[in-house]
Parts: C-alpha cells; sequence; structure tokens
C-alpha cells in the first residue's frame, strides 16, 4: 500500500517535468491567493496595510523560499541538476571539438582494444567447456620413465589397462592424433584429404555431447570386424554434402574403403581440434595388434571422474597401473612409469593462455594511458576555469554540484568513447577470428551481456579515475588562492602543476612498460625467423599426401608410385630438384624411434635411447641442401629388401659416437633390425622453435614398419617462383591416382610462418599498443608543456624583460617537461623489470631482462618525448616580452 | 534538524487530513490556520510548510485539489480528502494512539526498587 503511494508520487514527480512554467504559474496564483486571505485578516485584526502585508509573508517563511521548497518536493531535484550538467557538459565540450575529439578517439582505442581482448579471453580461457559437467573431464598423460615427458602421449595398451582396471572415473576415452584420409569424389567432385579422429565408442558419452543428426557410434561399431562407420562435422557436412540429411546411412568413400554416415555432430563440436573433420571409431580402424602397445605415445586420452573422486586420487590410481606395467616391461625403456592428468579446460587452452593475458594486460596498459590522457585534458579544463569555479564556489555554489559538473563532463566523454570503443572491438574481433583460426575454442567467441557490463565497468571507471584524478584540486580551502592566484596572472599554482606531471609521469612509466614488453617480443620473433632450419628454404614447396592402404597393399605398388612421382616432378620444365621426405625441416616432430648401437656394449636395463626418424629418397639431402658430411646417400637401386641402410644427423654423430667414426656400425632399430649407417648429414630442426635434434634417416623404397612408407611430403625446388608449380604438381598426382587427394600446399616459408604465427602476432599487437600508448604519451606531454608555457607567458617575459638568455629559456622549459619523463622512465624500467618474467615463457632466444631492449627503449623515449617538448620549449623562448606583458 | 524534520513531516500530513475530514474541502491558508488555531497557539507554524505536505498528500493520492472560489468571491485552490485518504487517516489516526498508548505506559512506569 505505501509502496503504491510513492510509486504514485514518483509518477508524479517525474511528470512534473514538463510544463514547468505553467506549473510554477499556478503555484505563484495559489500563493497569491494564500497571502490575500491572510492579509483580509489581519486588516480584520486592525492592522496597518503595510504591516498586515509583513506579517502575511513573514508568517509564510518567505516568498521564494517557500516556492523553491515546494519545487523540490514538486519534481526531483537531483535529476534536474543532473540533465543541467549534462547539458552545460555536452555544450563545453562541443566548444573545443579538437581536443574533445582526441580524448574520445584515445578512450575508444583503450575500451575498444581492451573489450575485444577481455572478449577473447573470457570466451576462450574463462568460459567453461560446452560439454556436459566440464569440471570432471580431465586429459590423461603418461609421465615418461627417463623423466623428460612428464605430460607425454598415451600408449594403446596403457589406455586398454586404464580402462580394465581404474576405478575413478565413469568414462575413459581414446583418440588417436593426427589422422588423416582420402576421402575420395562423388559425382564429379575432387578427392580431398581431411582431419580426422579416430576415437573409441565412448568419446561422445564421455564428453556428454548427442549428434545433430544420427547416431554416435555404439560398442559394436567400435571393433576390428563391423562395418566401416563415419560421423561427420557440421562443417564438412554442410560444405561437401550440402547439408542434406539424405547423406545419412550412405556409403561414402574414405582411402579406397567404404564407410556408413550414422550421424552428423552440431557445428560447434570439433574436438580434439579445430580441424577435425569427421571421426571414425579407432578400434576399427587400428588393428587390434596397433591397440595393445605398451611403448608407443600416439593417443590421447580422456575420462570423466565419478562423482565424489578427485583428479587427484583418479590419477594415483592409473600411475600404480602404469607402474605395474612399467615393472613388467624392464627390458623396454620406453614404458612409463606414472600418469598425469589436467583438467580439460587448461589442456584444451594452454598453449595461449599466456599470450592472451599478455595482451589482455597491455590493452589494460593503453586504456589506463588513454585515461590519464583524459584526466590531463581535464585538469587543464578545470586550471582555465579555476577563477569561474571559484567564484561560484564563493558565492556559496555547493561543492558537490561542482565536482558532479566534472564527474558527468568526464561520463561523457568515456560514453562517447565508450560507444565508438564498442564498435572497434566488434571490428578487432571480426578481425581476430579471421586470423587466428588455429586457436582452439575460437569458435566460442562472441560478444555476450557480461562483455557489455565489462564495457560498461570501462566506461564507469574511465570516467572516475580521469574525473578525480582531475577534481581532486576543487577543495574549500583552495578558493581563497584560486582568487588571488586569478586576480592576476602570474604561474600556476606549484600543486596543479605537479598533479599533471605527476599523471604525466605515471603514462610514461606504462608506455616504458609496454614499449620493452614489445621490443622483446619483436627480438625473439627476429631470432625465430632467422634461425636456420638447416636446408635451402627459399623457393621450396611442399605438399603431403598419403597412399590408401587398402588400394597401395603391395609394396611394389608404393615403390613405383613414388618412382613415378618423381619422374614426372623432375621433369616439369623449371624444377630444379624434388625429393620425397616423411617431413621436411620445420614440418613437425612426425615420429621417433627407439635404437641400440650394434657396435656398443648394450645399455643397462630399463636406459633406452631414441631419435627422429625419416624417410626419404636418396635424393632428398642434395635437392634441399642438407650438406652429406660423411660417407653418401642411399643405395639409389636399393629397392623393398635390399641390405637396411640409415643416415645419421650430425648431431646424433656427436652424441651417440663421441670421438668414433659412425660409417660402417649399424643401428638396431625399427623391429631390432640392424641398419648400416651409410653417411652423416647436416642437423635439421623439426620445428623452428627447437634446436635440432638427433635424427635417423632410412631409405623410403624399403620396407620399413613391414612395409613400404606410406606417406610422404613431396618438396619441390625451383630457381623461380615455386608457387607456380603448385597445380602441375597437383595434377601430376591426380593423374597418377584420381582419388588421391594432396594437402597442406604451402612453400617453406609459408610452413615457418605458419609455425611462428602466435610469435609474430603477438609481437606485431603488443608493438602497435605500445606505438598507440606513446603516442598518447607524447600528445599528453606536449598538451600539458604547451599549457604551461601559456601560463608563463607574462613570468617568461618579466624573465626576458630583466635579461635572461633565450637559450637559457629554452632549456629551463626543456628541463620542465624532460623531468617528469624522466621519472616515468626510471618507474617503467623497474616495471618491466618485474613485469617482463610474465613474457619469458613467450620469449626465444631473448632474456627477459635483454640489454639491448633495456637500453634502446630509453633512447627511443627519450627521442620522441624531447621532440614533444621541443616545440612548446622553443615557443616560450620566442616570447616577445612587450606582448607578454600585455598579455593580461 | 533532519531528525525532527521528519517527525513532523508526519504528525503535520495527519493534522492536514484531520482537518480536511472535519471541515471538508479548504484552501491552503484556511488549513495553515486551523491547525494553528486548534493547537491552541502551542504550535507555531510557518504557513509556507503547509504547501510541499499538501503537494505531497496529492502526489501519494490521499487529496485532490481544485480551483474554486471562495466566500468573498476570492479565487482559491480547494483540497478535499479521496477515499483512500479517509482511509489513510483512519489507520494513521489508529496508529498514533496505539503508539501515544505504549508510551505513555511506558512512561508511566514506576522505578522498581
Amino acid at each position: 500500500m505505501s509502496f503504491m503511494r510513492s510509486m504514485r508520487a514518483l509518477f508524479w514527480r517525474l511528470s512534473a517535468f514538463f510544463r514547468k512554467q505553467q506549473r510554477d504559474a499556478e503555484f505563484a496564483a495559489e500563493l497569491e491567493s494564500h497571502l490575500q486571505f491572510h492579509i483580509e485578516d489581519n486588516l480584520r485584526a486592525g492592522m496597518s496595510p503595510e504591516a498586515a502585508r509583513r506579517e502575511a509573508l513573514l508568517k509564510l517563511g518567505g516568498f521564494e523560499q517557500t516556492k523553491k521548497n515546494y519545487r523540490d518536493r514538486r519534481g526531483l531535484p537531483e535529476l534536474e541538476a543532473l540533465f543541467q550538467d549534462l547539458r552545460f557538459g555536452f555544450r563545453m565540450l562541443l566548444k573545443s571539438p579538437g581536443s574533445t575529439a582526441a580524448v574520445v578517439i584515445a578512450l575508444a582505442l583503450g575500451i575498444g582494444a581492451s573489450t575485444a581482448m577481455f572478449t577473447v579471453v573470457r570466451s576462450v580461457l574463462l568460459r567453461p567447456l560446452p560439454f556436459k559437467d566440464p569440471a570432471r573431464l580431465v586429459r590423461l598423460y603418461e609421465h615418461s620413465a627417463d623423466d623428460k615427458f612428464p605430460y607425454n602421449q598415451v600408449a594403446s595398451g596403457v589406455f586398454k589397462a586404464w580402462k580394465n582396471e581404474s576405478h575413478g572415473f565413469s568414462d575413459l576415452a581414446i583418440v588417436s592424433l593426427g589422422a588423416e584420409y582420402n576421402l575420395s569424389g562423388q559425382s564429379g567432385q575432387l578427392p580431398e584429404k581431411v582431419r580426422a579422429a579416430e576415437c573409441s565408442w565412448s568419446l561422445f558419452p564421455t564428453l556428454g555431447v548427442e549428434p545433430a543428426l544420427g547416431r554416435t557410434f555404439t560398442p559394436s561399431d567400435d571393433q576390428p570386424s563391423a562395418n566401416g562407420t563415419v560421423v561427420l562435422s557440421w562443417a564438412l557436412w554442410k560444405r561437401r554434402f550440402g547439408g542434406d540429411s539424405s547423406i545419412l546411412n550412405q556409403k561414402i568413400r574414405l582411402d579406397a574403403k567404404s564407410y556408413a554416415v550414422i550421424g552428423i555432430m552440431p557445428s560447434w563440436f570439433t574436438y580434439p581440434e579445430q580441424r577435425v573433420q569427421l571421426w571414425t571409431p579407432v578400434y576399427h580402424e587400428q588393428s587390434a595388434k596397433d591397440m595393445e602397445v605398451l611403448d608407443s605415445h600416439d593417443f590421447l586420452a580422456i575420462g570423466r571422474l565419478k562423482p565424489g573422486v578427485t583428479e587427484a586420487q583418479a590419477t594415483a590410481e592409473l600411475s600404480v597401473i602404469v607402474r605395474r606395467l612399467h615393472d613388467q616391461h624392464l627390458d623396454d625403456p620406453f614404458v612409463s612409469k606414472a600418469a598425469n592428468s589436467l583438467p580439460l579446460l587448461d589442456d584444451v587452452v594452454g598453449d595461449i593462455k599466456t599470450s592472451l593475458y599478455v595482451l589482455l594486460a597491455a590493452t589494460l596498459c593503453v586504456l589506463l594511458i588513454a585515461c590519464l590522457d583524459v584526466a590531463s585534458l581535464l585538469v587543464a579544463r578545470g586550471a582555465a576555469r579555476r577563477k569561474e569555479l571559484a567564484i561560484r564556489s564563493a558565492l556559496g555554489g555547493s561543492r558537490w554540484r561542482l565536482l558532479s559538473e566534472h564527474l558527468v563532463e568526464s561520463l561523457l566523454l568515456s560514453a562517447a568513447g565508450g560507444g565508438l570503443g564498442l564498435l572497434l572491438a566488434y571490428a578487432a574481433l571480426q578481425w581476430f577470428v579471421a586470423t587466428r583460426q588455429d586457436i582452439s575454442r575460437i569458435e566460442a567467441i562472441d560478444m555476450d551481456a557480461i562483455v557489455a557490463a565489462f564495457i560498461l565497468g570501462l566506461v564507469l571507471l574511465s570516467a572516475l579515475v580521469a574525473g578525480i584524478a582531475s577534481s581532486v584540486k576543487i577543495s574549500g580551502d583552495q578558493v581563497l588562492s584560486a582568487l588571488q592566484e586569478s586576480s592576476r596572472s602570474h604561474s600556476a599554482g606549484l600543486e596543479r602543476v605537479r598533479l599533471r606531471k605527476g599523471l604525466l609521469a605515471m603514462e610514461v612509466g606504462l608506455t616504458v612498460m609496454l614499449l620493452i614488453g614489445a621490443g622483446l617480443l619483436l627480438k625473439s620473433y627476429g631470432q625465430l625467423r632467422s634461425s636456420n632450419l638447416g636446408c635451402v628454404t627459399d623457393n621450396v614447396l611442399t605438399m603431403r599426401f598419403s597412399l590408401p592402404e587398402e588400394k597401395y597393399a603391395q609394396p611394389s605398388q608404393r615403390v613405383s608410385f613414388f618412382e613415378s612421382l618423381l619422374e614426372r616432378v623432375r621433369a616439369l620444365p623449371g624444377i630444379q630438384s624434388a625429393a620425397l621426405v616423411r617431413a621436411v625441416p620445420g614440418q613437425g616432430y612426425a615420429g621417433d624411434s627407439g635404437f641400440w648401437i650394434a657396435e656398443h656394449p648394450p645399455l643397462p636395463q630399463g636406459q633406452g635411447q631414441y631419435a627422429l626418424a625419416r624417410w626419404a629418397d636418396p635424393g632428398y639431402f642434395a635437392a634441399l641442401g642438407i650438406p652429406l658430411l660423411r660417407g653418401q646417400t642411399f643405395d639409389e637401386k636399393a629397392r623393398l629388401d635390399s641390405p637396411l641402410q640409415v643416415i645419421i644427423s650430425e648431431s646424433f654423430a656427436r652424441q651417440y659416437f663421441p670421438g668414433e667414426d659412425p660409417i660402417g656400425k649399424h643401428l638396431l632399430t625399427i623391429g631390432r633390425r640392424p641398419f648400416q649407417i651409410v653417411g652423416v648429414v647436416g642437423d635439421t630442426r623439426f620445428t623452428i622453435a627447437e634446436a635440432a635434434r638427433p635424427m635417423m634417416y632410412f631409405p623410403i623404397y624399403t620396407s620399413l614398419y613391414g612395409n613400404v612408407p606410406n606417406e610422404a611430403t613431396l618438396a619441390i625446388r625451383s630457381s623461380r617462383d615455386v608457387t607456380s608449380f603448385a597445380v602441375p604438381g597437383q595434377k601430376l598426382v591426380e593423374q597418377l591416382d584420381p582419388e588421391l587427394a594432396v594437402s597442406d600446399v604451402l612453400t617453406m616459408d609459408q610452413l615457418i610462418g605458419k609455425s611462428t604465427l602466435d610469435a609474430s602476432f603477438d609481437a606485431t599487437l603488443l608493438l602497435a599498443f605500445a606505438v598507440l600508448s606513446l603516442l598518447l604519451a607524447s600528445v599528453g606531454l606536449f598538451g600539458v608543456l604547451s599549457y604551461i608555457v601559456a601560463q608563463r607567458t607574462p613570468e617568461i617575459g618579466i624573465r626576458l624583460a630583466l635579461g635572461a638568455q633565450r637559450g637559457q629559456l629554452l632549456r629551463l622549459t626543456l628541463v620542465d617537461g624532460l623531468k617528469p619523463a624522466v621519472a616515468g622512465l626510471v618507474l617503467g624500467l623497474a616495471g618491466a623489470a618485474v613485469a617482463t618474467r610474465m613474457l619469458s615463457s613467450l620469449l626465444y632466444g631473448v632474456q627477459p631482462l635483454d640489454a639491448t631492449v633495456f637500453a634502446g627503449v630509453p633512447i627511443l623515449l627519450l627521442a620522441v618525448v624531447g621532440i614533444a617538448c621541443l616545440l612548446p620549449a622553443w615557443r616560450a623562448s620566442r616570447v616577445d616580452p612587450v606582448i607578454a606583458l600585455r598579455y593580461e | 534538524m533532519g531528525d525532527k524534520a521528519d517527525v513532523w513531516q508526519g504528525t503535520l500530513a495527519l493534522m492536514i487530513l484531520k482537518t480536511l475530514e472535519t471541515l471538508g474541502p479548504l484552501h491552503g491558508y484556511g488549513v495553515a490556520r486551523r491547525i494553528e488555531q486548534t493547537s491552541g497557539g502551542l504550535l507555531s507554524l510557518n504557513y509556507g510548510t503547509v504547501y510541499p505536505a499538501l503537494l505531497k498528500l496529492e502526489q501519494e493520492g490521499s487529496i485532490e485539489s481544485e480551483w474554486g472560489v471562495s466566500d468573498n468571491n476570492r479565487k482559491a485552490k480547494y483540497y478535499k480528502l479521496t477515499r483512500a485518504g479517509r482511509k489513510q487517516l483512519e489507520r494513521e489516526t489508529h496508529d498514533w494512539k496505539q503508539a501515544q498508548a505504549i508510551l505513555a505506559k511506558f512512561l508511566s512506569a514506576e522505578p522498581s526498587t
């Protein structure tokens, strides 16, 4: 009841906002009639007309006073004051459109960049995975026996033991990494190589996802004797099959075998990686024997914890199982000895986490700098209007009104900046999503209510920071001094100048931190790009393919495919050389193999050694310019079951044959068969960011793992633009086998670019932020100095009239401006020394306290700041004393 | 000052309502005058304070106003009780009496020995 009454009253008071004059007039009439009644009564009581009127007014308590009280009750005075402030603020801002625009743009950049980064961080790192009860999902790892790989992938046999013996999980699933299929063209379509995940049927129930159409695998699909089944991703279904649901239960051909399409996953689902286009049941795809291996770590395993079981408990149980297997196979050094786990979210976003947080911190720095810029602008305005404010204050203007006027002004600026920033953030996000398709969960990025709240928070925060920082000086005890000060133009109060210099020092400090961060990342990126892969990278084109096992079951089929492909490619006019290899340098880890040296004493039990394993054709080393240091390359004529040969890399020879000639020795590897070492070649890196590791090469034309290898990268080298061979190369493959698709058609430079994308992306963005803040800081410095010079013009005039040298004045003003910059510089260097620790995991070949960067940034900064100070200083030294003294 | 004003405001509203109930439609001056008279001169009232109080009651829907003409042919704004106002008066009178009774009991309590 009483609530209804106050609501009714509120409505009334709100509506009083309109027709004010009419309402005022009405009340004036009412009061007038009141007075007349009273006067009449008084006259009747025998007073004189004057006394009657005076008494009536007195009794009323003042005519205007009553009107004001009545007005306050009629409307909402706070609201009206706010509107007045808003109108006033608008007018003030429009009066100096230039600086207003500068501030709004600065704020928009700050708010826009922070919003975009926050959205990314929130969507990628903070939002839970879209799976059922994601907190209970964990990724499982093996801890290798030599402790070198605490988070190693899982061997199929170990997973089998976990599945059979552990009790801590309600579901466990295994996925093979990096599976690929040739998807044959139907009715005239081109064949295509698609990224796939071979998974146990339990993957979908473990994650708790349902297909959009059809069904997922059942246990009966997931065994060697089953018919081939496949689940398609939404993207592949839309793109390749036109989103036609009649594809369900139809057959498609993968690697020349027939598979029934049983389901389509929803569009958001792409586990375990963004590139996955289809899923097949792993126990159907792999032989039963391959799913019981204990020492080949090829699989990804995940589990769903049972309610009430902690991750640590469940992992401890898995560790016990692994330990038992380890103890049962002491002769095999590659059986792990423990298990490890990570929450699934951490696992999915692990790589990108640090760089995203660094970028978010950088954008917040930019925002802070923008706020400080706004604050110094407002301080300047406040200073210019100091006299006016002081007079208003002296006449009884409420301090709160003065302060709120200030806050409203900065709120207006921030709101405009925020609105513009929102558009900017939207554009930045579009760009980000388009550029970084490689980041997992990038599809989850979108702006939602929480982001909107974040923006609102940013706007209010920046208004508060800017408003409060600039208005701390509006306090009562200053009224008098302000009046005195402005009564005669001399230098502005020391306090106010000190405040602005403090703001400037902070701006410069933050800029220094950003510049140093950007410098470190840039230098690191430069190191990365200039590090030597160990082979020729100019004008080399690569493309990958794999021969379907069914269609190319015979070793001789594979050999003849490789031979004729190389022959035809080499015959293309303009080709310098061509080669086949398992993976070119920089293309990734690809695979390794354990080995023993036949001529060396056996290793102690439980110890093992392994090296990266590659297969290549005899011409590979010459083709890619990898130097043959000793011995020779593979026998050109060696085929299938010729004598076993191996070529080792320089670091292999150095590490395992110190002071020995490795040529002629034998490695026991790939089924413990003896391979004779025929040559030593230069080191190459498997990824650009890591030093070369020992590597062994086997001839591609011979039987290695029971057959001739069926997958390879074709590398083509030319003296001219090699990209022009992409189409002819693909055509040659198609001529040999129309069903065979090639993938990853990339030049070596693109390959390297891809693997350094993270580094270049981080460095570029951070550099952009740093340049932006340098610009903001120097504009701020320039503005403040110009203002100080303008304020001091009369004083400078007096000094000049008294005989001061112009050079002296120039120096004076320069020092005035440089002092806060230097203070900020010192602050920034100290801050950077602490903050760059956060960067260390992103740096390659650069220390967080790199001397060049820490020396270079101050020089750059002082140069820019010096220029920003020079113009006002020069202007100060050019002051004409006569004009200056007349300045008032 | 704030506390006293609040109490005053509350009782003033009650007095206004009672006055309008007793005398029927009345203008602001009449209300102020009547309140002062009824108090027997114990209450010294700034007549001006009656108007915001009248406005508040009108905003809350307890009274309504209308321009009219007085006995001696003077234009004035007349206030009268609404049905909600009558109910409010009843309720507040009851509340007030109750509070008074409680306080009276309280204040007349003998000090325990």
